[in-house]
């Protein structure tokens, strides 16, 4: 289990994260939602370790963050960033199976042992691309490709999932796609996922609970219906929003109101 | 209901099953460096026979087999030439070849650019400057120009790497271009220390700048060796890091790899190679290029393959290139790195137009 206690981050001169406390427990998909610059990225790589925070504490498995080593921490915590452009031709099966590398006995030589390749095959199961395994990286379409990276994410067989605008540049059907396989491990197995998105009616749908930010403070944390209301939301992102209940699954339904519209 | 459809395997794990065999595994990396070996067994031998003294096969191929213990027939003079001219040339090509492409390779993953290699980032002169500074200053110390060859490679590579850090990380064109510039400095440092050379020294200078293993000592060569065969050994045990590098260095810190700490094992260890390298021999270009390029182009870019193949590979490579280079136009001889940039430079274009 992660949690941040009252964390403040500096990035540059800047308080990029003011005070923030927020807990992942098994089971629950948490979604960080806010305007650009809100600090939902640098909260995300505060809690795994990329910067560290200069107050407040962050606990993993009742120890500090800063008491692990880096494998040890990529035991626990998978991160699904925005992918990084890639210049060398992988496989995707290959490219799943860097996932099993804090795994490995040896810190470089070592090899992946049946079981990584196991679990690898697993996860190309769970997200549909087993037929695809044998096809270089660059070969897949943007969904392919997210759902190759958040297949790596899940072959760590880590606890903790942080997505880093997961559904970015894909597709109605893709974007569903992958929240649906994030939702459906923590369902199943337990897992805690932390999401920061732009979208905020996926949010309302996947999500146990949000946390709404603005320049890197806390505005409101609770359950989606507490926290997506039209004045929290025009508070934060300063644009009149019409909220309503999704007419199928009963969950907030956000659209924003122009000015120019009206 | 056919016999067949009992043993029949469904497509899909037919496909996992496929790519499983295609994966880099221990006995595949194993089988594919003990039949590189063998081949560089053969070239060294081949390759110590040819010459612009033309030595009779049966015997030499007698006295190599008995590491010179018999003399097979051989004059003394013969003699001479294969141990202690030919085979030692060959055994340095060996080192600095395996040297430069286990470096290029490691250069190549770590900075996630394809086109990076010591000679064009600058490294290989800075490793030359050192080396000068060594025979001009410190001409009385031997071990002086192995270490400063290093302290020279291992700087221009701490400055290649800052100057290529933009505010948006580094762009394959950027690293190039923070190559040029360091390399274009440190010619100029070049010529400014040959300027206080005797006019003697300096023709078998230009020569050794351009790559020639013509000129070493027993005690150099046998540095060269050990530094290839531990960098190696020291870089392939870090070729599984390396891979998630090559993917990004936040995919690889996200994933568990102690990322400034490869980072410096790298750089220390590839600026040993290309240190001990141009301190023996001078600046070879482009080895570090070709070799990974084609193997990788061959057996896949698994770093725990491409490592211990290039290393076998870069001394098959520069061998080869070293015996055109003193047969050619023999009874002259051509400085290696003319050979081996003739071959390079224009893979290099293609590389760079295919991007």
């Amino acid at each position: 289990m992660l949690e941040a206690r009252n964390i403040s981050v500096k990035y540059g001169p800047r308080l990029a994260v003011s005070e923030v406390s927020l807990r992942l427990s098994p089971h629950e998909v948490t979604t960080i939602i806010g305007p650009n610059g809100a600090g939902k990225s640098t909260m995300l790589r505060t809690l795994n370790s990329g910067i560290a925070p200069v107050s407040g504490e962050i606990i993993l498995d009742s120890r500090p963050l800063g008491s692990y080593s880096r494998r040890a921490i990529a035991k626990r915590i998978a991160v699904v960033a925005q992918e990084a452009e890639l210049r060398f031709p992988v496989a995707v099966f290959e490219f799943v199976l860097g996932g099993r590398y804090a795994w490995s006995s040896t810190a470089g030589w070592g090899w992946e042992t049946a079981r990584d390749v196991e679990v690898a095959r697993d996860v190309l199961r769970e997200t549909r691309l087993e037929e695809l395994s044998d096809r270089l990286m660059t070969e897949l379409s943007g969904g392919e490709r997210q759902r190759a990276v958040l297949a790596r994410a899940l072959a760590t067989e880590a606890g903790t999932l942080l997505l880093d605008e997961p559904t970015a540049n894909l597709d109605l059907a893709h974007q569903a796609a992958i929240l649906a396989l994030v939702r459906k491990r923590c369902d199943t197995r337990g897992m805690a996922a932390l999401v920061v998105t732009h979208d905020i009616n996926l949010a309302a749908e996947f999500s146990n609970h949000v946390l709404l930010m603005k320049d890197g403070k806390t505005v409101a944390f609770g359950k989606p219906n507490e926290v997506l209301t039209p004045d929290l939301l025009k508070e934060v992102f300063a644009v009149k929003v019409l909220v309503d209940a999704h007419p199928v699954s009963g969950v907030p339904r956000i659209t924003p109101v122009h000015e120019v519209l009206r | 209901m056919s016999i067949a459809s009992s043993t029949e395997v469904p497509a899909k794990d037919r496909v996992l099953r496929g790519i499983d065999e295609a994966r880099a595994t221990f006995k595949k990396t194993l089988l594919v460096c003990a039949i590189l070996f063998a081949a560089l067994i053969v070239v060294i031998v081949v390759m110590s026979l040819l010459g612009s003294e033309k030595l009779p096969a049966q015997a030499s191929l007698c006295a190599l087999l008995t590491f010179g213990k018999t003399s097979c027939g051989l004059t003394s003079d013969q003699d001479a030439i294969l141990f202690d001219i030919r085979l030692p040339r060959i055994l340095l090509g060996a080192a600095v070849g395996g040297s430069l492409a286990v470096a290029g390779a490691s250069y190549q993953s770590l900075l996630r650019n394809p086109l990076a290699e010591p000679y064009l980032l600058g490294i290989s002169n800075g490793a030359a400057v050192g080396t000068m500074i060594a025979l001009v200053f410190m001409g009385a110390h031997e071990w002086s120009r192995p270490l400063m060859a290093f302290s020279g490679a291992l700087i221009a590579t701490l400055v290649v790497y800052r100057l290529a850090q933009g505010k948006t990380g580094a762009t394959p064109e950027r690293l190039i271009l923070a190559g040029v510039i360091v390399t274009t400095f440190l010619s100029s440092a070049i010529v400014f220390v040959t300027t206080l050379m005797d006019a003697t020294r300096i023709r078998s200078f230009t020569f050794w700048l351009l790559g020639d293993l013509s000129g070493t000592t027993a005690k150099l060569l046998w540095l060269a060796l050990l530094i290839a065969i531990a960098g190696t050994i020291v870089l392939a045990a870090h070729a599984r890091s390396l891979n998630l590098l090559m993917l990004g260095e936040r995919d690889a810190f996200d994933l568990g790899v102690e990322v400034s700490r490869v980072r410096l094992v790298v750089f220390i260890v590839a600026s040993l190679l290309v240190g001990s390298s141009v301190a023996s021999s001078g600046s070879v270009g482009y080895v570090g290029l070709v070799v990974p390029h084609l193997v990788r182009l061959s057996l896949g870019s698994d770093n725990r393959i491409t490592v211990p193949a290039a290393a076998i590979c870069g001394a098959i490579f520069v061998v080869v290139a070293d015996t055109i280079a003193r047969t050619i136009i023999a009874p002259r001889e051509l400085p290696v790195g003319a050979i081996t940039a003739l071959i390079g430079a224009p893979l290099f274009v293609y590389l760079l137009r295919r991007r």
